[in-house]
C-alpha cells in the first residue's frame, strides 16, 4: 500500500476524499494500470484531481513521491556536459529484460555508485552513464524505469512528464483572464431590499397569507425587489513602472467596467501615490483630473475602494513634501498623508499589488511595499489575491 | 470489457482514451473539460459510434432543471382531458413524459448519455443528480414507480467552467481536461476531416493559425473548429497559398471579435 502517497498528495493541498481513494485502490484492483506507469499517472490523475488548476500540484507530488528526477543537482557539471552531447538515437526493441526490474530506491543507489566508479563519458552503453543506451542512468535512451539526467526527454516517462509540469499556467495563484476576473467580481455583492425602489416583486408567501385571511379572493402582496448595493471606487496607478504590468490591469479595468451588477463605479488614476489630484484618464494628463478632496466630498464612505499599483517607488514620493514625481504639481502633504486619509474615509478599502506577494519583501520599492502595506491590507493581483481581497471587501 | 480506441473521424489522444475506458470500467460519469473547440461534445458521438451504441444528448440551458431530465408530469395536459372528457385520466402514467436521462435509463440496450455544458445550469443542478447518477435510478411520485437502469449508461458530462462544479458531485466523477492540440495532433486531426488536402496549404494555414493563437492581445483565440471552418473556406476558394500568411484571407471565420481582428491586421502591417 502506497498510503503515503495518498497523505503527500493531501499535504500538497489536493483534497481528495477517502471515497476517490478507495476507487483508486478499486480501479487498480480491476487492473486498469498494469501496463505500464504511464497509464498509473494518468489514472491517478483522472480518479483524484478534479480540476485542471490542481494538475501542477498533482504533478509535483507525483514527481516528488517518484523522484529521481529534480534530486540531482548535485551532479558534477562535467557530467552534464557528456550527456548534452553526442545523443544518438536507437531502436526501442533492443531494450534488455533486466531494464524493467529496477525500482527506484535501488536505482538511485545505483547511479551514486555509478557515478563514483565512472570517470568519463558514455554514450550508447549498457551499464555507465551516458546517453542513447539501455542502462537505467542517462538521458535520451530508452529504459522505462530508468533515471534521466539532464538534456531532453526523448522517450517520456511518467516521472518526466509530471515533473515537466506543463500544466503549471493553470494554477489558480498565477494570472487570469478576463473572465476569471468578472467570476471573482461577481461575489462582490450585497444585497438590500432597503433600495428606494417602486414595489414591484410579487411576494408569494404573503399573497397566499393575505388571499387566506380574505376568505379566498385573491389578494396580491408586492415587495421591492433585492438589489445589489456595491458601490465601487477604483484607483489605479497607470505609468511608469506599471508598464510591465498593463496586459493584467487593462484586463481588470475591463472586467471591472463589464461588471454591470455594481450599483455603481467611478475610476480615477494616479501616478505612483495619490495626491492633491485624481486623473480622469488614464494617460494623467494635467488639467484632465479632480480634486482629491472633492472626491472625498462626493463619494461617500459607503464606496468600497480598490487601489491597484505596485507600490514600488522612492520613499520621498510617499514621505515628502513635493514629492510627487509631476513637477508642476507640488504637493503640501506627503503622500502617505493622503494614503492614510482615504484609508480613514474608506473604510472598505483594499491595495492590489500585480508585484507576486512572495517577493514584495525583496524587490526594488520593497520599502514603499511595507509603508503601503500598513495603511491598506494589500492582495497580490491574482485569482486568489483578488478572492480574499474581495472578502475583505465585503467583511463588516 | 468494451474498451474505446478513437474512431474513424475522431482523433482521441491516449490520455483522453485512458479515460474513457476508466470511466467505463469504474462505471462513473466522465467530466470532459477543456477550451471551447478540442472537441468535448465530439468525444460522445465518437464513444458511440465506437462502440456502436445510441448516443442520447441532453444539453443543458440556463433554466434546466434536474427534475426535466427525469420526468415531467403533465398536469396541464390532465386537467383539460378531464374537463373535456378525453382520454383515462384515471391513468397517471400517462401524463408521465420522461426526460432525457430517463430515456437513458429505461433503454433496451447501453446507450451513451451526453450531459452537454453542466456548467451553464444553476449552481445547485449537479448537486441535485447526484444519487440518479450515482444509482441509476429515480423515484416517481405520482406513480409510485422507480424507474431503474437495465443496463447503466455510460455518461459523458461536459464543462465550459463558467461555473464552478460542487465538490460531491466532481467527487463521484472521473476528471478530464483535454489540452489544445500540439500541431502534430492538429494535422492528424486535419487529415481525418479533409483526408488528401494540399500540404502546402495546410502548412501556410496553421503557421498562420498557431501565429495568430500565440498572440497574447488576442481576446478569443480561434480554436480546432474554427481552423477546420477555415481551411475548408480556403480549399473552396482556391486562393493562392503563397498569400495566406501575408494576407490572411477569410480572417472572419478564425476571429470573431472585432478588436482581434484589428489587432491581427496592425500586426501585419
Amino acid at each position: 500500500m502506497f498510503i503515503d502517497f495518498f497523505y503527500l498528495l493531501r499535504a500538497q493541498g489536493l483534497e481528495i476524499s477517502l471515497d476517490e481513494w478507495l476507487c483508486l485502490m478499486e480501479a487498480l484492483d480491476k487492473g486498469l494500470a498494469a501496463n505500464s506507469l504511464m497509464e498509473f499517472y494518468y489514472l491517478c490523475r483522472n480518479i483524484l484531481v478534479k480540476t485542471e488548476s490542481d494538475y501542477d500540484k498533482f504533478d509535483m507530488a507525483f514527481a516528488k513521491y517518484f523522484e529521481g528526477i529534480e534530486s540531482v543537482d548535485d551532479i558534477p557539471e562535467e557530467l552534464w556536459k557528456w550527456l548534452s552531447e553526442g545523443e544518438q538515437e536507437r531502436e526501442l526493441e533492443d531494450m534488455p529484460a533486466w531494464a524493467q526490474e529496477h525500482n527506484l530506491d535501488e536505482l538511485r543507489r545505483m547511479f551514486k555508485e555509478r557515478l563514483e566508479e565512472q570517470n568519463e563519458k558514455h554514450d550508447g552503453g549498457n551499464y555507465w552513464v551516458g546517453t542513447g543506451g539501455t542502462s537505467p542512468m542517462g538521458h535520451g535512451g530508452y529504459n522505462p524505469a530508468g533515471v534521466r539526467v539532464g538534456g531532453y526527454s526523448r522517450h517520456k516517462s511518467a516521472i518526466q512528464i509530471a515533473a515537466e509540469r506543463n500544466f503549471r499556467d493553470f494554477r489558480q495563484d498565477n494570472e487570469l483572464d478576463i473572465r476569471q476576473f468578472q467570476m471573482a467580481f461577481r461575489k462582490l455583492r450585497q444585497f438590500s431590499a432597503r433600495v428606494d425602489n417602486a414595489k414591484t416583486e410579487l411576494d408569494i408567501d404573503r399573497t397566499i397569507d393575505a388571499t387566506c385571511e380574505n376568505a379566498g379572493m385573491l389578494k396580491l402582496v408586492y415587495e421591492k425587489p433585492r438589489k445589489n448595493t456595491v458601490k465601487l471606487l477604483l484607483l489605479m496607478d497607470s505609468d511608469g513602472s506599471m508598464t510591465r504590468y498593463s496586459q493584467i490591469c487593462s484586463q481588470l479595468f475591463q472586467a471591472v467596467n463589464q461588471s454591470s451588477h455594481l450599483k455603481d463605479l467611478k475610476t480615477y488614476f494616479f501616478h505612483n501615490c495619490i495626491y492633491d489630484y485624481l486623473y480622469t484618464t488614464p494617460e494623467c494628463n494635467d488639467g484632465q483630473w479632480v480634486k482629491t478632496d472633492w472626491v472625498l466630498g462626493n463619494l461617500d464612505s459607503s464606496y468600497k475602494v480598490i487601489i491597484v499599483g505596485d507600490a514600488a517607488m522612492s520613499s520621498y514620493e510617499l514621505t515628502a513634501r513635493g514629492g510627487n514625481i509631476n513637477w508642476y504639481t507640488f504637493n503640501e502633504d506627503p503622500g502617505l498623508i493622503w494614503l492614510e486619509r482615504l484609508k480613514r474615509h474608506y473604510k472598505k478599502s483594499i491595495w492590489l499589488n500585480p508585484i507576486k506577494a512572495e517577493r514584495w519583501r525583496m524587490t526594488w520599492g520593497s520599502r514603499t511595499i511595507a509603508m503601503v502595506s500598513g495603511v491598506f491590507p494589500m492582495f497580490e493581483l491574482t485569482l486568489d489575491g483578488l478572492d480574499a481581497g474581495i472578502k475583505k471587501l465585503l467583511n463588516n | 470489457m468494451k474498451k474505446f480506441t478513437g474512431s474513424e473521424d475522431y482523433v482521441a489522444s491516449k490520455e483522453l482514451m485512458n479515460a474513457v475506458n476508466v470511466a467505463i470500467a469504474l462505471e462513473k460519469p466522465l467530466l470532459i473539460k477543456g477550451e471551447p473547440g478540442t472537441g468535448k461534445t465530439m468525444l460522445a458521438q465518437s464513444i458511440a459510434d465506437a462502440l456502436s451504441m445510441p448516443l442520447i444528448i441532453w444539453g443543458i440551458k440556463s433554466t434546466t432543471k434536474a427534475q426535466e431530465g427525469l420526468y415531467v408530469y403533465d398536469t396541464v395536459q390532465r386537467l383539460y382531458d378531464s374537463q373535456f372528457g378525453e382520454g383515462d385520466v384515471a391513468d397517471i402514467s400517462k401524463y408521465i413524459k420522461l426526460g432525457k436521462l430517463g430515456e437513458a435509463f429505461t433503454s433496451d440496450q447501453q446507450v451513451v448519455l451526453l450531459i452537454d455544458e453542466i456548467d451553464k445550469a444553476d449552481l445547485e443542478f449537479p448537486n441535485d443528480l447526484l444519487w440518479e447518477l450515482d444509482r441509476m435510478e429515480f423515484y416517481i411520485n405520482e406513480t409510485k414507480k422507480t424507474v431503474k437502469t437495465r443496463h447503466r449508461p455510460i455518461v459523458i458530462i461536459t464543462s465550459n467552467a463558467e461555473k464552478e462544479l460542487p465538490d460531491a458531485f466532481l467527487r463521484r466523477c472521473i476528471f478530464h481536461y483535454i489540452e489544445f492540440p500540439s500541431e502534430e495532433k492538429m494535422r492528424e486531426i486535419i487529415k481525418v476531416h479533409f483526408g488528401s488536402i494540399d500540404k502546402k496549404l495546410v502548412n501556410q494555414a496553421m503557421k498562420a493559425f498557431y501565429d495568430i493563437r500565440g498572440m497574447r492581445e488576442i481576446q478569443k483565440k480561434p480554436s480546432t473548429s474554427e481552423l477546420l471552418d477555415w481551411l475548408q473556406a480556403l480549399q473552396i476558394s482556391g486562393i493562392d497559398v503563397n498569400r495566406i500568411t501575408d494576407e490572411i484571407p477569410y480572417i472572419g471565420v478564425l476571429l470573431k471579435k472585432n478588436q482581434d481582428i484589428d489587432m491581427v491586421n496592425a500586426y501585419r502591417r
